[in-house]
């Protein structure tokens, strides 16, 4: 592993005054910078803002060593489930960094933006495809951000019906947290139903919750417990028949591509994590892109801008074209670069690639449980098929070791693992979800079994040493009490 | 097969080991009717020789004219250490760093950024970032409708000098939240306290400041921020962070300074790339730090007492509170950040005021070049910062239509927005424009207007 | 073994109320509480003058982890919240009956639907 033994100093500690990145800099050091006389007075900055100074050499060691504190895909095996830490291909990026694409304006003219149009445009179409929607708008920029643009047009949707008493959204309490997040930021109410033991909605309870205040439901199939919802028919027809409308959290996508439809489900209306299935990168947190799609009841609402074409020309739509639009999510045009990126990914898996995503995330997920199960771990579902991630729960070892599911995770980075998601979904306890991807090879998941027997050996052995992993870190576990309680949020000088 | 590793014998040996006998039984519990077998609207795949041939002419066909407009999103030189950097694999393809001892890189690099961004706009405390400037706004307001508690009506003033589109998607976040936002009409370019007049007395939660505003021009903002506070409102800085260099920073406004100051990280390094990616920030007074949405990266120790770095404040967030988070907000814009923060170090505090004054000295001799044409003219002649109104005495979009024939974007129409200022044309200059740059616009520009003279 | 003070009053979301001499009532979160939220590193605690009804979300109590609404046990009206939580959060793990109170209150009439110390360690052993 390339990763960086030591800590790395904080920049500003290798600023010194005078110093510079100077060949950056638009005119000489020792030019005159003076502050234009027609800049008032009382408007000027008085003090120098607290940035470092340093040479370029100093910033370019800095960072690339910060890099190297970092698990990535690129480095490490990055099981995380609800996650899809799938190869993010480099050709992606290389392509939407051509000049004439990061150069473009985003309120340069139409006749100057064709080609880039033209991607969006295909892009649209090519999703609309896939999860058999009947529009598709690209500019949300993050999933959380697809499903506040999906609820608000379910929202919209009844207002303008002047169905205005429907503001429950029912969410199962399986779900990600942002579902309930979501729904409150667009007025709606939330309503909770359980989850059976086999891991589907109770359909009971559903038929219990909804009515005629009932404006949707929003789901996860596969859920985020890693299984098929086998009811969804029935879901969709019950929530329909109350009058409220579907939304499909597209989260999970990775495990259904090319293999069955959102659209074909029921769903009305879809947010698509293009960072997730689509393979555009994860950059540490972000960028995303939500792109949603709608059923034809919900075209109207679209946010804005979607891509038109007129003839051979494109050209944005507006307010003018979608009168009832929810409107404008981004300043712009979302993550326009990141879009760019799952165009070309789409391009290169092309139609008989797509659904060999499906399948072979699907087959690394069930190879991972079968092995785990036959290790001596207990996978939450043990009688469901997994999709492409699957949970194991340790309970048993919590119990019987005093192992927790986090003790593991950490311990899995010893081992250059990247921990799973642990503790989430938190209706199983103990729970490590855990998401292979098909970009991972079969070694790899050997190595990772390799790894997780190893690590409950030292469990029973010396529980310690798992306990209080990791070890081999450049830092070990924090202090997080102490990081909200004595809030450092910036880095300030030594007092002189 | 693309990006999948497996041979027929790994295949075999994994199904043997499920016990399944081929891949598509591990789909048995989706019900039949609802499979399908093919996706005919899908084109074929292109190999990586292929797709690079076929974005290389969809790039080359867009060009690469020359860029007079900013409105937002503005053309800066980008330091070739930034996106080298920024696009090493442990950057570009590491996810948010929720198990901290393996993401102290994304970790510590987010602290450094807090304490660049808090400084540059003289706030407490930063977060490590929202999508874009526009929804920053948004987030603002919703931010200060929980931290000004005395307040109940949701009500917040937007000038109408604050970016049209951020004005919009405003509204679209926060408005099925019952926000109202008021428009302030400002006939002279700039915020007048005498427009503000009719508010006083009334509960209003907040305030936007947009400077430079969006036609360029400087607002007093010391003067409505402490009219803002005498009258019982928070006050939002929408500010954008190259002009900060040399111009006062929000914490600085006024008597208190504002309360909430937000814009975008485009200009530190970020290529203008169609819209986006960018990243909004956001920042505040420490009393406020909890009512702030996103995520928050903390110093502290590990076990052994060394220095180490995590997310902080989590429980604000969706993955705990739910449905009570701050917002439903998950990402930050993390690899735009990472880009901005090796950006202002590369630049420190001198490069970053050497850009802000060649660009305002470009602006200035653009808009001396233009105004020098029969039938262009300055709309509003105050103070600016590389940015400024012409107006035309004749339509904008048409000139715009022929400028771009001859290679340049001439700016940004404000016909749609603005029906009020007449012909009138929004003009940017960076440090990127030459005067030889300027001279050509102004060429192109003279040419265009008397070529329609002639045709009328 | 969470401590049960027997001269407390309790809710089954883990409240306790203490009946002062004034007539006035103190609140706060049982030891059994604190022990399940782990270390508090914030505690919302309500402004005095605001009117609650029995069940209302009047406070939060805010761990690394998780973050919880503390509910007003009785109706009435808030007296004072606890300004030293605002340094301290850790009084309510430390003396989550003694300096760890949240608030005070001024009834709405006469004390009810609230559980003896008894009862509430019934309902613990029964949640499990």
């Amino acid at each position: 592993m390339a990763m960086l033994k030591h800590p790395e100093k904080i920049i500003f500690e290798y600023s010194r005054p005078g110093r510079g990145s100077y060949g950056q800099w638009p005119t000489e050091q020792g030019s005159p910078n003076a502050v234009a006389a027609d800049i008032p007075e009382n408007l000027r900055r008085k003090g120098k803002p607290l940035l470092p100074e340093v040479s370029e050499l100093e910033v370019v060691r800095h960072f690339t060593r910060l890099s190297q504190l970092n698990f990535s895909i690129d480095t490490h095996f990055y099981p995380l489930g609800s996650c899809t830490m799938k190869y993010n291909p480099k050709a992606c990026n290389q392509f939407a960094m051509l000049p004439g694409f990061l150069n473009r304006h985003p309120l340069a003219p139409e006749q100057t933006g064709q080609g880039f149009l033209a991607c969006m445009f295909e892009l649209q179409e090519m999703l609309k495809e896939v999860t058999g929607m009947q529009g598709v708008a690209l500019s949300p920029m993050a999933g959380a951000h697809g499903e506040f643009a999906g609820v608000a047009m379910i929202r919209a949707y009844h207002r303008a019906r002047g169905d205005l008493a429907r503001n429950e959204i029912i969410v199962p309490v399986a779900a990600h947290g942002t579902n309930p997040a979501t729904a409150t930021m667009c007025g709606c109410v939330v309503r909770e139903i359980p989850v059976n033991d086999e891991g589907d909605v109770d359909v009971e309870a559903l038929k219990a919750a909804v009515g005629p205040n009932t404006a949707g439901i929003m789901l996860t199939n596969p859920s985020t417990c890693g299984v098929f919802e086998r009811r969804i028919k029935e879901v969709a027809k019950i929530v329909h028949d109350a009058g409220g409308l579907l939304y499909y959290d597209g989260a999970n996508l990775n495990a259904i591509l090319g293999k069955v439809r959102p659209g074909d489900m029921g769903f009305d209306v879809i947010h698509m994590n293009l960072h997730k299935t689509f393979s555009t990168p994860h950059g540490g947190g972000g960028p995303g892109a939500g792109a949603v799609g709608v059923s034809a009841r919900l075209l109207p609402f679209m946010p804005l801008p979607v891509v038109g074409k007129e003839g051979d020309k494109y050209r944005w739509l507006t307010e003018k074209d979608l009168p009832q639009s929810i409107g404008r999510l981004s300043a712009f045009m979302g993550n326009a670069g990141v879009l760019l990126r799952a165009y070309i990914y789409m391009r290169m898996l092309g139609r008989e690639g797509m659904h060999r995503v499906g399948e072979f995330a699907t087959l690394n997920a069930n190879y991972l449980m079968a092995r785990l199960a036959k290790a001596g771990f207990d996978p939450a579902y043990p009688r469901r098929r997994a999709s492409h991630e699957f949970i194991i729960t340790a309970k048993k070892q919590a119990r019987e070791l005093e192992v927790t599911a986090m003790d593991f995770a950490k311990r899995l980075l010893d081992y250059g693992f990247h921990a799973p998601t642990t503790y989430f979904p938190l209706l199983v306890p103990e729970c490590l979800l855990i998401e292979p991807t098909e970009t991972e090879s079969k070694e790899a998941l050997d190595g990772f079994v390799d790894a997780m027997v190893a690590i409950l050996r030292e469990a029973e052995s010396q529980a310690d040493l798992v306990k209080s992993a990791p070890h081999t870190m450049t830092v070990r576990r924090l202090d997080d009490v102490r990081a909200a309680r004595q809030l450092d949020l910036t880095w300030k000088p030594a007092a002189a | 097969m693309p990006f999948i590793p497996h041979t027929p014998e790994d295949v075999e040996q994994m199904l043997a080991a499920i016990g399944a006998r081929k891949i598509d039984d591990l789909f048995d519990e989706i019900p039949k009717d609802l499979r399908i077998e093919s996706l005919a609207g899908i084109p074929e795949a292109l190999n990586e020789m292929q797709v690079g041939r076929l974005m290389s002419e969809r790039a080359a066909q867009d060009g690469t004219p020359l860029n007079f407009i900013g409105a937002g999103a503005y053309e800066h030189h980008i330091p070739s250490a930034v996106w080298a950097v920024t696009t090493r694999g442990e950057f570009y393809s590491a996810y948010t760093p929720y198990q901290a001892e393996a993401s102290q890189g994304t970790l510590q690099l987010i602290y450094e950024y807090q304490t660049m961004i808090t400084s540059l706009t003289g706030m407490d405390v930063s977060n490590a970032s929202l999508y874009d400037g526009g929804s920053a706004v948004a987030e603002a307001a919703l931010m200060a409708i929980r931290a000004h508690r005395r307040s109940k009506s949701q009500r917040i003033l937007v000038p109408t000098t604050l970016h049209p589109n951020y004005r919009r998607v405003a509204v679209a976040t926060a408005g099925g939240q019952g926000v109202r936002f008021d428009e302030v009409p400002c006939p002279k370019g700039t915020l007048a306290l005498a427009d503000l007049k009719k508010f006083e007395g009334e509960d209003i939660t907040a305030i936007v400041i947009q400077q430079p505003n969006f036609f360029g021009l400087l607002e007093d903002v010391d003067a409505i921020t402490d009219w803002a506070h005498a009258h019982n409102m928070l006050v939002i800085a929408s500010v954008n962070p190259t002009s900060l260099g040399i111009l006062k920073p929000p914490g600085e406004w006024g008597a208190k300074g504002a309360d909430i100051a937000c814009g975008d990280c485009q200009p530190l390094g970020v290529p203008l790339s169609s819209g986006g990616p960018y990243a909004g920030f956001m920042t505040t007074r420490m009393e406020h730090v909890r009512q702030m949405p996103g995520r928050i990266v903390g110093r502290t120790v590990d076990l052994n007492g060394r220095q180490g770095f995590a997310l902080t404040l989590q429980a604000r967030e969706q993955h705990i509170r739910r449905g009570k988070a701050t917002s439903n907000i998950c990402t930050n814009q993390g690899l735009l950040v990472t880009a901005a923060t090796i950006y202002l170090s590369l630049l420190g505090p001198e490069g970053l005021a050497r850009v802000a004054n060649e660009c305002h000295r470009n602006l200035n001799e653009l808009v001396a070049a233009l105004t020098r044409l029969k039938g262009v003219k300055l709309a509003f002649d105050r103070p600016r910062f590389h940015e400024a109104v012409l107006q035309l005495d004749r339509p904008v979009a048409p000139v715009l239509a022929e400028l771009a024939r001859r290679g340049i974007v001439g700016g940004y129409d404000l016909s749609t927005d603005y029906p009020e200022l007449g012909n009138a044309l929004l003009v940017c200059a960076t440090e990127t424009r030459t005067a030889a740059d300027i001279k050509a616009y102004a060429d192109a520009l003279a040419e265009t207007l008397k070529a329609a003279v002639r045709a009328a | 073994m969470s401590n049960i003070p027997a001269d407390l009053k309790y809710t089954k979301s883990h409240e306790w109320v203490r009946t002062l001499a004034d007539g006035n009532v103190e609140v706060g979160i049982t030891d059994h509480a604190q022990g399940a939220l782990g270390d508090l590193v914030f505690v919302e605690v309500p402004e005095a003058g605001k009117a609650l009804k029995a069940g209302d979300a009047f406070a939060v109590v805010e761990s690394v982890k998780a973050a919880s609404d503390v509910y007003a046990p009785i109706a009435g009206a808030v007296l004072e919240g606890n300004a030293s939580l605002g340094s301290q959060p850790e009084l309510i793990n430390s003396e989550p009956y003694g300096g760890g109170w949240i608030a005070r209150m001024k009834p709405n009439g006469a004390l009810q639907g609230l559980l003896s110390a008894a009862e509430y360690q019934a309902h613990l052993a029964a949640e499990g």
